[in-house]
This record gives C-alpha cells, structure tokens and sequence, in this order.
C-alpha cells in the first residue's frame, strides 16, 4: 500500500480542474462579457465626452474586473461542494491548504488572467490617458490573486448554503476596500503625474503575506462550514 | 492461534464514548466499540439515527462532540487526517464531465493506489471494463455507484466507511459489493458499513452496531 | 487543567453566567444612564463653546465616544472569537455574536453623528474624510459578521463561522485604515476634523471621558442580557434553562394572583 507524494497529489488536481474548465470552456468568458457591459454602461450613463471618462477609465475599469471576480468566486468551491469531491479533497492525507492553494491557483488562472488580458482593451473603449496603460495592467496583476485569495477565504465560510450570492458580497467586499484602494489609486497616482511605485509595492507585500496565510484561513474556514 | 495474534495489535478503529449533538441536540451516542483487521461490521438504524452522521465522524469530516476515535491505536485528529480511510458517502465525488478513468486517475493521484492495483483494473474490478472512456453522466445511478465503489477500491487504506453501499444497485451488484468486502477482509482490512432495511451481506453473521434515536 | 482554564469553566458554566449577568446588567444601565445624563450636562452645558466650531462641535460628546466603542465592540469581539475557536468555549461564542449587533449600532451612531456634523462644518452631509470612510468599512465588516451569522442554520457553526469571519476583519481593519489614510492623502480630502491632534480643554475632556465610560457600561449591560438569551437559545433543553422558565413563569403567576 502506498499513498501518493504531496506533489503527484497537487498535480493530479491541477490537472482535473483544468480538464473541467476546458470542458465547460464557454462558461469561461463569461467574466469578459460581464466586465465588458459593466464599462460599457458607463459611457451610456455619463456621456460619451472623452475627457470625462478619461478621468475615470483606470477606476471604473479595476471595479468591474472586480466585480467580475466576485462573480466568478461562486464556482470556485460549490461543484465540489455539490458532488462531494471537497469531502474527498478534505479528506486526504496531503496537507488541505496545498490543495486548496492550487484550486485557487487554477481559478486565478482562468478567470482573472483572461479578465486582465482584455484590460488594456477595456481601458481603450473609455480613453485611458497614456500614463496608465502599463500601470493599470501591472496593478491587476498584482490585486486580482490577493482578491482570489481573500475571497476564497469567504467563499469557504459560506460553501454549504443555497443562495450566497447577495451574502457573499457582503462578506468580500469590505475585505477588498484596501487592494481597490492601492490598485486604483496606483493608475490614478500615474494619471496625474505621481510618483506609482509605492501603492504597487504595498499591494505586492500584502500578496505574499495573503500567498502564505490565505491558503491556510481557507482550510480553516472549510473545516468550519462542513462540519 | 491467528485470531488472538490479531486481538493483541491494537484495534484498527476503535469509539470509545463517541457521542454527536447538532445544536446541542444528540444525534448518537455515546458509542463504544472496535473494529479489528478482517471485520465487516454493520451499523443498524432507522432514518435520522445518526449511521451517516457516525460514519463522517469516524472519518474525521465531523469532529465528535465527546469521546475519541483511534485508528490503530493512535488519536484520530481534525489537524491530522489519517491515510487509512476511505468512505463513501451519498455524494459519488465523481465528476460527472469527466469520464470513470479520469475520475480514477485524480482519485489516485491524490490519496495514491493500492500495491498491484491501478486505475483501470479498479474498474475492471467493479465489472465495468468496457466504460473507461464513458463519461460519467452518461452512466446510471447503478453504474456510477460502481464508480465510486472502484475508488474505495482503489484507495490504498485498510479502513473502509461505506454508507449505504447497497442503494441503487441490482441484484449483481449486490453480490459484487460482498465479494469486494469479503476481499477486502480477507486481506486484513476492515470495512464499517451502514444499511436501513433488507441487509445484504451474505458470507456469515456479521457483527451489528444498533444506533437507537434516544430522543424523547 | 490549569487554574485559569479552571476559572474560566467556573465563570463559563452557562448556570453561573446566566445568574450573574441577571444581577449585573441592571447595575451596568443604572450607571450608564446616571453617567450619561452628567456627562450629557457637562458637555452639552457646562463646555464652553469652541471659539472655532461654535456649538456644533459639541457633537463629540456623542460622536467620539461610540466610535472608540465601535472600536472597542469589535477587538471584544474578535477576542472573544478567538478564544471560542480556539479552546471551544461556548460561552465565548455567544460573547462574541452578542457584541456584534451593540458594535454595529454604535458605528452606526458614529456615522449618522458624523454626517450631521459635517453638514454645518464642510456645507455637506457626507464627505470622503479618512475617519468615515474607515467607519463606513466598519460598519459593513460588523454587517458581514452578523449576515453570517444568521444565515447558517446551526448555532455553534455559524457562531464559529462568523467568529472567523470577525477574526479575519480585524487583521484587515489596520489596513483599512492605513489604505484610506492614504488614499485621503493621494486625493486631498478636507483637513478640518471632528477631533484633530488639538489640545483639548479641561472642560470639553472630562465629560467626553464620562460619556465614555457611559457608552462602555451601556455596552456591557447590554451584552449581558444579550449573552442571556443567547444562552436559554442554545440550551433550551438542558435542565437548567427548563428550571429558570418553570421559575420564571411561577413568579409570574404569583405576582398576578397577589395582584
């Protein structure tokens, strides 16, 4: 008898959850298309006046990444839920933060990467000025895996419940005020001619603090809900 | 003799005062038992007295609200699951896009396989060779129920949970659930299983752990 | 078992608690009504006025002490979080869930005393200053502390859930705070404050610091009869959650028979 490495055991996963995004892959632009008519609608509520929504491109192109991601949150842990797979996850011998740690890495991956890839996209569509079109980028490289990550936590604490949506919301968003306030401040910081490296270097330090203990609070949070 | 040689290594599940009360509510207990190496051992209730709840306590998932649970001879904690269980419950976990050997293969991948056994002879072994590559939707209740069995099968452990093995199966898979536990017995492993109503298990009178509701 | 894990199984026996929170929280109203209405007078009448906010300023004897009790309501509760996920102590949970309604109410305070002071001073009723927004963030990190709570069906478990929720935003309100001062900086927000780095009058700081000590004896009144029927919720069943409301409702009986 013998059990598997950590390793094998965190491959093996990767490699499921891939195969289960690949085979829904049309639920996986969803995010683009919501993110995308969330910047759509504000050129339409405000006027399409290019100086106005240069002002705001960076800001209004940060909270529907965010608001993208808080969306696709919801799948992160409940077909697993649903199908008793996260029982099985739990149960394991390999440390259940490393697991989760790459269910959230595959998530990351394949909902907030494509999310920043159509930014600069995004950005266009509301006149972004020059100066932010390498920060805003940068910025949501660094935010979007502390928001997974700080939003995994919650998504745990809520996994065994019907309708969490609303719930969930509420939980994430006061959590995220910090990372929203240093991404976005970093584009507008660049925007108007300031210096942006410091808010994009705190954002970095709290990622690596969140790396670390995230995975860890969400394993917490897990046992929590499914006991 | 064997079977002393067997009673003298500690038990491989033993329950001593193992109680659990939801919302302060008791749903079983205090219990206690042990459960030594080539047992069967039926746990025997009506519904709502508590055998799945007992069975995710004793596979850690729930933590008991008394009492403690060891695994040959060592606690049993929420902060170090033990390798030596696997347990099937309502839920298959299997992934319904994926087909019954991919299913396997992550099954494998993340608690490992049991010397001289692999994914596809899992399923062989569980009567469905010519399905590897069907997608589990696609498959009956029956079937899937079989794919989950592979995967206990599969698991290198030598305790095995199985909550309500017997639903949903036909006649034959009936008869290939007794043939996997006696098996699995014969090799030295044991197997706790939970049943309400007509009882299947064939070879010998097994051991029975009768949970009563003592709520008033 | 050492003695204070002893102690704490005395003093958390929910019999005992029950019993002295029921003699307690009167005493604890008592005080902070009687505290309330001098530190109300000293305040209100006694202070003299503000050469530079006028009257208005006289706010702060309200504004000032229920946010550090928003403040305090929440390290309380978080405290008390932990130490029920840690050492499993039911009396601790239901500490924590009950100080978390009372926290929210006087954030809640905080920000509508707020805004009625901005309105004469900045000309508006709401403005991006520092202090309300971290308030604001506050009041929805209690709001999601008390949304979980509710919406898990088993007591102890959502206790524990919401209890880690509560943990988890007290790591992050330093860095709400630090974030929002920043950001407040990066966009030049008003720099007139309710309560600057300013000396303080001798007059104006004694009857802040009563109407203090008032919200904080108010808070534990209140908490204690909360954590009251917090504990007749959880053990209804038990033997002596049944005896007090046999008692209870024999008491009743016999005062409307001698009445």
């Amino acid at each position: 008898m013998k059990s598997g490495t950590t390793f094998a055991a965190c491959a093996a996963l990767i490699r499921r959850d891939l195969t289960l995004i690949w085979r829904r892959r049309g639920d996986a632009l969803n995010p683009i298309l919501f993110a995308l008519i969330v910047v759509a609608l504000f050129p339409l509520a405000l006027g399409p006046e290019p100086e106005n929504l240069r002002r705001i491109a960076a800001g209004v192109v940060f909270v529907a990444i965010l608001l993208a991601g808080l969306l696709a949150l919801d799948t992160l842990f409940r077909g697993d839920y649903e199908d008793g797979s996260l029982e099985q996850l739990v149960l394991s011998p390999h440390p259940l933060s490393l697991l989760l740690a790459c269910k959230i890495a595959v998530h990351w991956l394949t909902t907030a990467l494509p999310l920043i890839a159509v930014a600069p996209l995004l950005g266009e569509l509301l006149h972004q000025s020059e100066a932010v079109r390498w920060v805003l980028p940068t910025a949501l490289l660094l935010a979007t895996p502390l928001l997974s990550l700080i939003g995994a936590v919650c998504v745990a604490l809520t996994v065994g419940m019907q309708r969490s949506g609303m719930l969930l919301a509420l939980l994430v968003l006061p959590l995220y005020v910090p990372v929203l306030i240093f991404g976005a401040g970093a584009c507008n910081a660049a925007q108007i001619g300031l210096p942006y490296a410091a808010p994009l270097l705190w954002l970095g330090a709290a990622l690596v603090l969140a790396l670390v203990l995230a995975p860890l609070a969400c394993a917490a949070a897990l046992r929590i809900s499914l006991s | 003799m064997p079977t002393n040689e067997l009673h003298e290594r500690p038990a491989l599940l033993e329950a001593r005062g193992l109680a659990f009360a939801r919302n302060d509510e008791p749903i079983f207990g205090p219990l206690d038992f042990a459960l030594h190496a080539g047992e069967v051992v039926l746990i025997e209730g009506d519904n709502g007295t508590g055998k799945s709840t007992l069975l995710r306590v004793l596979s850690g998932l729930l933590e008991p609200t008394s009492g403690e649970i060891r695994l040959n001879g060592e606690p049993l904690t929420l902060a170090r699951l033990s390798p030596q269980v696997a347990l099937l419950s309502h839920q298959t976990g299997l992934k319904v896009e994926l087909t019954a050997l991919e299913n396997l293969r992550f099954a494998a991948g993340l608690g490992g396989q049991r010397a001289g056994m692999s994914p596809p002879t899992a399923l062989a072994g569980v009567g469905l060779d010519g399905y590897a590559d069907v997608p589990v939707r696609q498959l009956s209740a029956g079937q899937k129920k079989r794919v989950a069995l592979a995967r206990v099968l599969l698991a290198p452990v030598g305790l095995w949970l199985l909550d309500e093995p017997y639903a949903n199966l036909d006649l034959d898979g009936i008869h290939l659930v007794n043939r996997l536990l006696e098996q699995h017995a014969s090799r030295g492993g044991a197997a706790l299983i939970t049943s309400h109503g007509a009882y299947a298990y064939t070879s010998g009178t097994p051991r029975r752990i009768p949970l009563k509701a003592d709520r008033p | 078992m050492n003695s204070l894990t002893l102690w704490f199984h005395k003093i958390g026996s929910p019999r005992t608690f029950y019993r002295i929170a029921g003699a307690v929280a009167p005493w604890c109203y008592g005080a902070a009504l009687a505290l309330g209405a001098v530190g109300l007078y000293g305040g209100l009448v006694l202070a003299p006025t503000d050469y530079q906010q006028g009257d208005a300023y006289r706010i702060i004897f309200i504004h000032v002490p229920c946010a550090w009790m928003g403040l305090f309501a929440y390290i309380f509760m978080a405290a008390n979080a932990f130490i029920a996920l840690v050492w499993r102590i039911k009396l601790s949970e239901i500490l924590s869930m009950a100080s978390a309604p009372v926290g929210a109410a006087f954030t809640f305070i905080t920000l509508v005393t707020g805004s009625l002071w901005g309105k004469p001073m900045w000309g508006t009723w709401w403005t991006w200053d520092a202090r309300l927004t971290s308030e604001l963030v506050l009041l929805f990190l209690y709001l999601g502390v008390i949304g979980l709570y509710h919406a898990i069906e088993d007591r102890r478990q959502a206790a524990r859930a919401a209890g880690f929720l509560a943990l988890i935003g007290i790591v992050n309100l330093p860095i709400v705070h630090f974030s929002v001062n920043w950001w407040n900086t990066l966009h030049q927000g008003s720099t007139v404050r309710l309560l600057g780095p300013s000396k303080i009058d001798a007059a104006m700081l004694w009857p802040l610091l009563t109407m203090a000590l008032a919200t904080h004896l108010y808070f534990f009144g209140s908490l204690l009869l909360r954590t009251r029927i917090g504990l007749l919720e959880l053990d209804g069943g038990k033997d002596w959650a049944r005896s007090i409301a046999l008692g209870e409702s024999h008491e009743r009986a016999g005062a409307r028979t001698h009445g």
